[in-house]
This record gives C-alpha cells, structure tokens and sequence, in this order.
C-alpha cells in the first residue's frame, strides 16, 4: 500500500491506524464518542480475515480482546468513561498476565453516564490507577488525527514489546474532529510483534525471564500448553503464594516500564528565550494551548511549552526541570485538576503551579489560557 | 489566528448539518489544498435538538478547531438562531432558512434570509437534500472555497444514485442569491 491523503475523524484515524499495527481482531460495545472506531473496524476487519465481535457488555469486550491476544491476535476495544470503568477488571487481569492489548477511551463528561456528547479529560488518573493493586500503565494522549493514528500504531508497538495493555486516551473533540491526514505507506512505520518462544513446547514456561524482563509469548492452539490467571504465578504460570517469588514478578511488571522509558515516553517541548512562564498540556487542551502561547506571543509574552503524548508514565523529571527555570506553570485540563497533581508533585515546589480547569461540557478556549497567561506575566 | 475563516452550521440534529461540514472542509483540505479542520457539538436525541457542525478555514495551521470569531452562520431552525448567535462577528454573514427562522438578532450582519427547506421541498421534491442547498449558499458567500471543488466533494460524499440530484440541490442553493 502506498501513501495515501484522506479527510478522516479521528476515531477513523484511530480504527485506521490499529489496522496497519495488524490489528486483527475488535471487541467491544459500542458508546459514543467512540462508536466510529467500532463502526469503522466493523466494515473493514472482516474483508481482511480479521473478526469482530459486538459482545453483550464492555466487562466481555474486554475478556474477548484478551482471549483473542492469547491466541496471537493483535487485539482491540474502544470505549468511553462508563464502558472504561466496566473494563478494569480485566484490564488488571491483562496487566498480570501480560496480554498485550489496546484499550482507546475516547473521554466524555463523567461521573457515570455524565455528558455522553460532550468532551472531557477527566479520565487521566483512572487511566493510571482505574484497576487495583500495583500495575504498570501506560497511556498516549494524541492530539491531532494525524497523531491518532501514529500513536495508535505506537500503542500496539509497545503494547506487543512489553507485554502489556496499552491506552489511548483522547476525548470527544479529537475523536469526532475531522482533519486531512496521511496514511502512511506500508512499511513506513515499524512494526512490532510480540517476542515468541524459540524452545520446543514441552521446554516452554510462559512466564520464563531467563533471556530478559520480557518472557516469551506463545500462541494459545499453536501446540504450546500453559497455564493463565490472575492470581500470583511463578514461571510455570500456575499461582504461588511464595513471598520470595510474588515480590520480584510484581517488581518486574513495573520494571517493564521503568527500564523501556527510552521508547515509551513521548513529549514536545517547545522552549522560548526569556520566558518566566509554562503550560503543559495534552490532547484538546494542547491545541487551545498553542493558539493561547500564539496570541501570547503577538502581544510580545513568551511562553513555553510542554505537550505531553505520553501521559503515563508521567515525565517528571522534564517538569522537574521546568520547574528550575520557570516562575509560574499553567496546567490547563478538562476536569477539576487530575494532570496538575503530577505537576505539583514533580515541580517539587520550586515553581507555582496553577490549573485552568472546564467540565461543562465546552472545550477550554484559548482565550481562557491567554487570559491567565496574562494575570501572571 | 487572523486568517482564519470560521463557518457554523447550525439547526436540529437529523438535519445532515455534520455532513454539510464534512463537505464543505473536504472541499477546502481535498480539493482547494488548504487546511480545514470539521467539529461538531450535538445532544444526545438521533433527531431533534440543537446541532451545530464548525468548520474552520485557514491558510495556516489550525490549532483551536472551535469557532470563536464566526464569519458565515446558517441558521436552520430558530432555536438554533436564538442559541448560536453569540461568536458571530461584527458584519458577519447569516444565512437563515426562511421559512423556520422568523426572529433574527439584532446587530451589525449581512442577512440572507431564504427559502432554504422550501426549495429543497418543491424544486427538487426532497426535503433531505436542505442541506445540499445551504451548501450552495454557502459556496456563494463563503470565501477561501469553491463551488466547483463543493461540487466535487458532494459527489464524493453523496450515496450512489443521488448524484443528479444533490447536483440540483447545490446549483439552486447557488442561485437563490442573485
């Protein structure tokens, strides 16, 4: 396939991008603002061997998208606040037994059913810490279709090479905006699978760390026996309670992340002579943002500017640096303040940090973030 | 964000005013090559309730994708003209529908009031192609696109079979301004 130019939405961009991963297999339950993404991948997957499932519920979506990774298939679901919730469950199931999958959460107005047409960001700490117990999370917040779909593609890369769930974190605007953008051609973008295992079946151990962090995956009906849960294992895959080895199985789920930040983090940092003042911001917001810092900047104020794509694993030793030059970091976000509570608690207090927060339902504009830009500097 | 040129589509949802967007920025993304970027904002009803579909047009790149500074507004219904008024600009353009919107704001706009849903009704015998019709005003008012690239983007859109008609739908819109 070769380049092409087309005017998508990004949940088109989205559905678009998991196929060119090699996305072979969607389930879930369709909610807006993400139905498109189902929509799309309903017409699209069948017509190249791939499968889709509408199940009765997201708590089976997500069972089916992890049934399927178990088998070798590189699996999906897109959701929104309510389905997301419902999926946690199995996200952590997921997280211990390290099935790769996607899980895209295109985020309206919340608690509950809340503001199923209007947008919000308000699902960025559940997106770290929505599931129990200590987990390893990792979640890209695209803000353009352009970059819907590269990081939907990104998602399953790193979803595939560590082993893990990956989300993708966008909201209504973005989800429903639509925006010329360019489908890459084939082989333009790397593709990753997950590592399988070279010894013979009756050799293999699921969950073997001998040749690294990351064990070796095989496919369900390939001729390779083991066994999965969500309780404890040891290498065998069958539970343990054995505290010499829970502890370093828990260690290293997160050490997945922690020594994999090189391909996992993921900013801008748009950086202005003189400034004494910041934003950070991601998603809808980051656009408001760079109108904002614009404006500022006719008006002779410079601004700099953090964008976060990756929002978890939080980077905070970028903040942290922020924090030593600048006097003051804005933090605007679609929800009473989620993003700035990592802010504040990197920037170590040597800098002030203030949000700029709207949950009715309207995009922050960028008037609301010059006008604070403007009070301080 | 001066060159920016900013369309707001609004009247009831099941109205095709989202796809009205749709067209109208693939016209200006695919087919004049410049930027546009499409949003919309509706209730949770499939039919009825206020919709509003934004289109923003710009030489640059489009950072904010709402409307703020609105040239060109079409107003459907009247509680789509009594509700989206507020970001239209000084001398801005309101196209309305003659028929259902009776009360139009006070203030400094270019009005065109016209018979949008009524001549979609009788000169091409369907109400649903209302929408096509506005896009033909809007191809005449609007700078920055073409009625001949709005054209090509209604025939890309449009299901099979309706080409001839979604045609007539946009060359009358185009000539209920004079």
């Amino acid at each position: 396939m070769s380049e092409k130019v087309v005017f998508y939405q990004g949940n088109e961009a989205c559905a678009e991008g998991a196929l060119y991963a090699g996305c072979n297999f969607f389930a879930g339950y369709p909610i807006t603002p993400s139905t498109e993404v189902a929509e799309f991948l309903a017409r699209r997957l069948p017509k190249q061997g791939g499968a889709f499932i509408q199940m009765e519920d997201e708590i089976a979506a997500m069972a089916a998208v992890i049934g399927a990774s178990l088998t070798g298939a590189k699996s999906i679901t897109a959701t929104s606040g309510p389905g997301m919730s419902l999926k946690l469950e199995n996200l952590g199931f997921a997280c211990i037994t390290e099935v790769p999958c996607v899980i895209v959460n295109v985020m309206r107005g919340g608690p509950s059913t809340g503001l199923p047409t209007g947008p919000s960001q308000s699902d960025v700490m559940q997106a770290r810490w929505g599931t129990h117990g200590d987990h390893p999370a990792i979640a890209l917040a695209p803000d353009s279709v352009q970059e819907i779909f590269t990081e939907t593609v990104r998602a399953f890369n790193l979803a595939e090479r560590l082993r893990t769930p990956v989300i993708l974190l966008t909201d209504e605007i973005i989800g429903h905006m639509r925006e010329k953008f360019t489908i890459p051609a084939e082989g333009e973008i790397e593709i990753w699978d997950r590592p399988r295992p070279t010894v013979p079946p009756e050799e293999y151990k699921p969950y073997d760390i001998s040749e690294g962090i990351i064990p070796p995956m095989a496919d369900f009906g390939s001729g390779y026996r083991f066994h999965v849960t969500g309780l404890n294992h040891d290498e065998t895959g069958f539970p343990t309670n054995i505290p010499s080895l829970v502890e370093p199985e828990e260690r290293r789920l997160m050490a997945k992340i922690t020594e994999n930040l090189d391909i996992i983090e993921k900013y801008e940092y748009m950086e202005k002579k003189g400034s004494k003042v910041g934003v950070i911001s991601f998603g809808s917001s980051a656009r408001s943002t760079r109108s904002a810092i614009a404006m500022a900047g006719e008006g002779g104020t410079s601004v700099d500017f953090l964008r976060l794509i990756t929002l978890w694993p939080f980077p905070s030793h970028v903040v942290n640096e922020m924090a030593d030059k600048l006097d003051l970091i804005i933090v605007p976000e679609m929800n009473l303040g989620q993003m700035i509570e990592e802010v504040e608690r990197s920037a170590e207090g040597k800098t002030e940090v203030i949000g700029v927060n709207r949950v009715d339902g309207e995009p922050i504009t960028p008037d609301q973030i010059l006008e604070k830009i403007r009070e301080v500097s | 964000m001066s060159d920016r040129y900013e369309v707001r589509l609004s009247g009831a949802g099941g109205q095709g005013l989202v796809l009205a967007g749709v067209i109208l920025a693939e016209a200006a993304a695919l087919y004049d090559g410049i930027n546009a970027v499409q949003t919309q904002s509706y209730g949770p009803e499939a039919r009825g309730g206020a919709s509003k579909s934004e289109v923003i047009i710009s030489d640059s790149d489009i950072d904010y994708p709402k409307a703020t500074a609105i040239d060109l507004l079409l107003c459907l219904t009247q509680e789509a003209c009594d509700k989206y008024t507020d970001d239209l600009k000084e001398k801005g353009i309101i196209i309305a529908d003659s028929r259902m919107v009776k009360e139009l704001p006070d203030g400094n706009y270019t009005i065109y009031s016209l018979p949008i849903i009524d001549t979609a009704k009788e000169k091409v015998g369907k109400t649903f192609v209302a929408n096509i019709v506005a896009l033909g005003v809007i191809a005449h008012l609007a700078e920055k696109v073409s009625f001949d690239s709005v054209l090509q983007a209604v025939l890309s859109r449009v299901p099979k079979g309706t080409e001839d008609l979604n045609k007539r739908a946009l060359q009358l819109g185009y000539e209920l301004i004079g």
